[in-house]
């Protein structure tokens, strides 16, 4: 979001608007904040492992509110090149003006640069990272003639979801090695039921039929289901319920249509649901 | 249209079934019976006469027989799911079996009576993933007379009929195949029953008492963690009016309703009970087979054990790496909390350090918890000896003595439009390895052909190419820039599209070549395939695309044959040339089960197209079955159509002069080719895979 607006205005935005001044709720599931803290006092980046929508990306906001660093995240998508994270120029007033991406922005400001579901950017991204994730830690600008050093302050973090079982979607081993890994899973029930009843405000007896639907869901991964229900779908679902949906209606499109569109997968996942509300 | 004579009738079905016909067995009383019905029904009688008499001539004649009187007792749809089942029983079990199903139409009759009804086909799908979810170890689901289960399999009535609406039939499935699962979640066989109510002057009778007392338990089970379910079991039983006894027993089975009730409460309440009494009656009652679930278990169990005990060594020897040099005599301890959610809590420690371990290894102390609700000490000695000898003897298990591990696939019936279930056995094979120097010759007698090819294929390659005067780009296009300058001072408008940008033209593409290996390849032909292939290998190093070469034949659908020449992710080495050039002719082409299974093998594979294309000689083709015309067409078609619906696109090159009259109904008008000559085919194939690709 924020590297599309910087290069349509061609003024970057202030290192301060990325500041995060409100706490984020996170719930911590072990040691994963004082790893982090500890990796980027070493300056050595940051690989967080973990399926989709188990609090990886509220982890980070997490982390960059409690460091006072701002935070810039970047959503990777396959046609995300090299250029797209370092910068361009760009003709304004009769004249070519270097703008940086979000990654040199982040190197200046000194903050954190997050690349969410890094595997999906193009191929040629290793090579502006490559630099910046080992010891150099420095981000060559070749088209503007520039290195930029990284200051000590600048964290590079990435996200990964190991459960792709593509070959094309591997991180390379000569990336994956340069990183610090804090793996991620879905929390315990007692935390998952805390996290969800924070973020919904649904009642405890609502909340507890809800894992049990997501416990089933996650039981029938590799059975039909490529994912289990994850605890952003169960809080999504719990703030259907809390709003006056029949649960069974939450459930169905919360869940059940967000996970698959096999019509018997959805069927039998609406009958867990009907035995469960 | 008036109805047919008698005599008309006996000589058409003398016609169609006159090979299991005799001078003491005409078809003289068959046809007195047809005689009677209606024209229409006269009519449907021969037709599937005639069908079934294609698969089996004696199936044909019970039919004949049966159809007098059970045709006016069924509407059509039950009169097809009648025959329809009969067919199935025949396949699966034989002729007595299939027989026996003509004769019992009387329950298809009670069926046409109840258009509410549902069948088991209908909801297993639905089914099996439900009490995956609930059961978190699979389940499998199959249909019997009776519902039971030996806690491996649920076995559920082949039809409900007892609902008011199509709703509430589904409805009754889930609680059968709840409680079912329920049997197995919470230890009806954790005991041993047999033993338990030998005392008993009637333990049958015990035995069917127990069943009730437990339903009345598991419910209690289910209520707790269902409330849901029991609600609409709530309603059910107030609408079927069978909440009438219960009632007044309600404080004697009061016990069973208690969280910790267990088997043993149920066994215990029998002594006090009448059993003489008639049990009540329920829609989800089923039975128990206490000898069945005792052995299933028991084999679980000691399959688990060992499953736990390699696991807990390997996980051991990753915790003393780690931690280096802890102390080896440390040991493994379980805490289970039990609490009435799904899945017991295990809490597995080593040397009183809390571990994480691995999802198979959490699922398997999951499903001994469920057996025995424990974790018993024996099953925590991490087992080094069974490490040693590694994963092979999981594998040893699966591979079946004789003929190697079989996949099977459904077949289409076009007469009966209805898929055999599990009809064919395919088996991937490891191709004989043939002279490499066959690759060589080809390349050389093709040399000058080969070098043209090449360079057709690489002007295919996906290159960057500079796309100029983009609205958004890497870099500033100058000649833009430049021109947009002249148009300002000009006066006229900036244009907005000043940026190049690398375009890359990425062919994310995956092939598959489906080789006719049958006998009637042998000659000329088999050479021209494998010319073909050759040639197309050498084009397609250069292109870079992904291809997977598979050979199919076979003999009968219990011996489809595929073999593997090239896998996708296999390089283009000197053994896959040896097996290029080992591909010989063998028998016949059932190719409905080698299109299934190869569009199975697409299914691990991501790419934006997916191409399957067959080299083919003729039409499909096999020993029995009827395979050869109409059927084997029919179930190409039909594998085709379920390769589309999986973005699977087939294509079909063919030698064969009649393919006109066949392959565009299999393949649809566009997606084949003829080549007129065999010895045209090897250059051929190069060309039309390079346009059908760009």
């Amino acid at each position: 979001m924020d590297a599309s607006t910087s290069t349509r205005t061609a003024t970057p935005l202030q290192p301060e608007a990325r500041l995060i001044t409100h706490e984020p709720y996170y719930e911590p599931v072990a040691d994963e904040i004082a790893l982090f803290e500890a990796a980027c006092d070493s300056r050595i980046p940051v690989l967080l492992k973990g399926p989709t929508g188990c609090g990886k990306t509220r982890f980070m906001e997490y982390v960059a509110w409690k460091l006072k660093r701002p935070l810039i995240t970047v959503s990777c998508h396959d046609d995300l090149t090299a250029n797209d994270l370092v910068g361009r120029y760009l003709i304004t007033n009769n004249e070519t003006v270097w703008v940086d991406g979000p990654l040199a922005h982040a190197v200046r400001v000194g903050g954190i640069c997050y690349l969410d579901e890094v595997v999906e950017a193009r191929k040629d991204t290793t090579v502006v990272i490559h630099p910046l994730a080992d010891d150099r830690r420095m981000l060559p600008i070749e088209k503007h003639g520039e290195l930029l050093r990284a200051p000590d302050s600048f964290v590079l973090a990435m996200s990964y979801n190991p459960g792709y079982q593509s070959v094309l979607k591997e991180l390379k081993q000569s990336t994956r090695q340069r990183f610090v890994a804090i793996e991620f899973n879905y929390p315990s029930e007692t935390l998952e039921a805390k996290i969800v009843a924070a973020e919904s405000g649904l009642d405890a007896a609502n909340i507890a039929k809800l894992l049990k639907l997501a416990h089933m869901t996650r039981n029938l991964k590799g059975n039909g289901l490529d994912e289990g229900a994850s605890t952003r779908l169960l809080v999504h679902a719990a703030k259907l319920i809390k709003r006056g949906v029949a649960a069974r209606v939450a459930c169905h499109g919360a869940i059940a249509e967000a996970l698959t569109d096999d019509a018997e997968m959805l069927r039998a996942i609406d009958e867990l649901t009907s035995s469960i509300f | 249209m008036p109805p047919l004579a008698t005599a008309a009738l006996e000589k058409r079905l003398d016609a169609l079934l006159n090979p299991v016909l005799s001078s003491r067995r005409t078809a003289a009383p068959l046809a007195a019976g047809v005689a009677t019905l209606p024209r229409a029904l006269q009519d449907f009688t021969l037709h599937w006469v005639e069908v079934i008499g294609r698969t089996n001539y004696e199936m044909a004649y019970q039919f004949a027989a049966a159809a007098p009187e059970a045709l006016p007792a069924l509407d059509t749809q039950a009169a097809e799911a009648w025959i329809i089942q009969a067919m199935d029983s025949y396949d699966r079990e034989g002729l007595y079996q299939g027989s026996l199903v003509f004769k019992q139409y009387a329950d298809f009759a009670q069926r046409g009576l109840n258009a509410h009804g549902v069948q088991f086909n209908e909801v297993a799908t639905v089914l099996e993933r439900f009490v995956c979810g609930l059961a978190g170890r699979r389940l499998n689901i199959d249909s019997a007379e009776t519902a039971w289960t030996d806690t491996e399999t649920l076995y559920l009535p082949p039809r409900i009929t007892v609902g008011a609406s199509r709703d509430e039939n589904f409805l009754i499935y889930k609680i059968i195949a709840t409680l079912l699962w329920a049997q197995g979640r919470y230890g009806t066989f954790n005991i041993d029953l047999n033993a338990a109510l030998a005392h008993h002057s009637e333990p049958a009778r015990a035995l069917v008492w127990l069943n009730y007392l437990e339903v009345i338990r598991l419910e209690a089970n289910i209520a707790r963690l269902l409330p849901g379910l029991a609600r609409d079991l709530a309603a059910l039983r107030g609408e079927s009016g069978e909440s009438g006894e219960s009632s007044d027993h309600d404080a004697r089975y009061a016990p069973l309703r208690a969280v910790d009730a267990g088997v043993r409460d149920s066994i215990a309440l029998l002594d006090t009970l009448d059993l003489q009494q008639a049990v009540p009656r329920r829609a989800w009652l089923g039975t128990l087979r206490p000898a069945s679930a005792k052995a299933a278990r028991e084999a679980r169990l000691t399959r688990e054990k060992d499953a736990l005990q390699a696991a807990l060594a390997q996980l051991f020897k990753e915790q003393i790496q780690n931690a280096d040099g802890a102390e080896e005599n440390q040991n493994f301890e379980v805490r289970v909390n039990h609490d009435d959610n799904l899945g017991a809590d295990v809490e597995l420690t080593l040397g009183g350090k809390p571990l994480a371990p691995p999802k198979p290894v959490r699922e398997l102390l999951d499903s001994i918890v469920q057996d025995l609700g424990e974790i018993p000490d024996e099953y925590l000695l991490a087992n080094t000896a069974q490490e040693a000898t590694g994963e092979g003897d999981g594998d040893e298990q699966d591979i079946a003595p004789a003929d190697g591990p079989a996949v099977y696939y459904d077949e289409w019936d076009f007469q009966r439009r209805h898929y055999r279930k599990n009809w064919c056995a395919l088996r991937e094979l490891e191709p004989p390895a043939g002279d490499a120097a066959f690759v060589e010759s080809t390349l050389k007698k093709y040399a000058p052909q080969v070098t043209q090819l090449k360079r057709n294929f690489e002007l295919l390659r996906g290159e960057d190419r500079l796309m100029k005067r983009q609205q958004h780009g890497d870099d500033i296009d100058l000649d833009a820039v430049i021109a947009a300058y002249a148009d300002m001072r000009a006066g006229r408008e900036l244009p907005q599209r000043l940026f190049t940008k690398r375009h890359k033209a990425e062919r994310n593409l995956a092939v598959m070549f489906m080789v006719d290996m049958s006998g009637s390849t042998k000659g000329w032909i088999n050479e021209a395939e494998r010319e073909a292939l050759v040639l197309l290998a050498e084009a397609l190093q250069v292109l870079g695309d992904r291809y997977a070469i598979y050979g199919f034949s076979g003999m009968t659908r219990k011996r489809c044959e595929i073999f593997h020449i090239k896998r996708f992710d296999e390089p283009y080495s000197e053994r896959v040339r040896q097996r290029i050039a080992g591909i010989a002719p063998q028998d016949y082409t059932r190719m409905g089960a080698a299109i299934r299974h190869l569009s199975a093998l697409f299914e691990t594979v991501d790419a934006r197209t997916k191409l399957l294309i067959t080299l083919s000689d003729g039409k499909p083709d096999d020993y029995s079955d009827n395979y050869r015309g109409e059927y084997g067409i029919e179930d190409t078609r039909q594998a085709l159509i379920e390769a589309h619906r999986a973005g699977i696109k087939p294509f079909c090159i063919t030698i064969d002069h009649e393919a006109r009259d066949y392959l565009p109904h299999m393949y649809g008008a566009a997606n084949w080719t003829l080549i007129d000559n065999v010895l045209r085919l090897p250059l051929k194939v190069a060309d039309i895979y390079r346009r059908l690709t760009s």
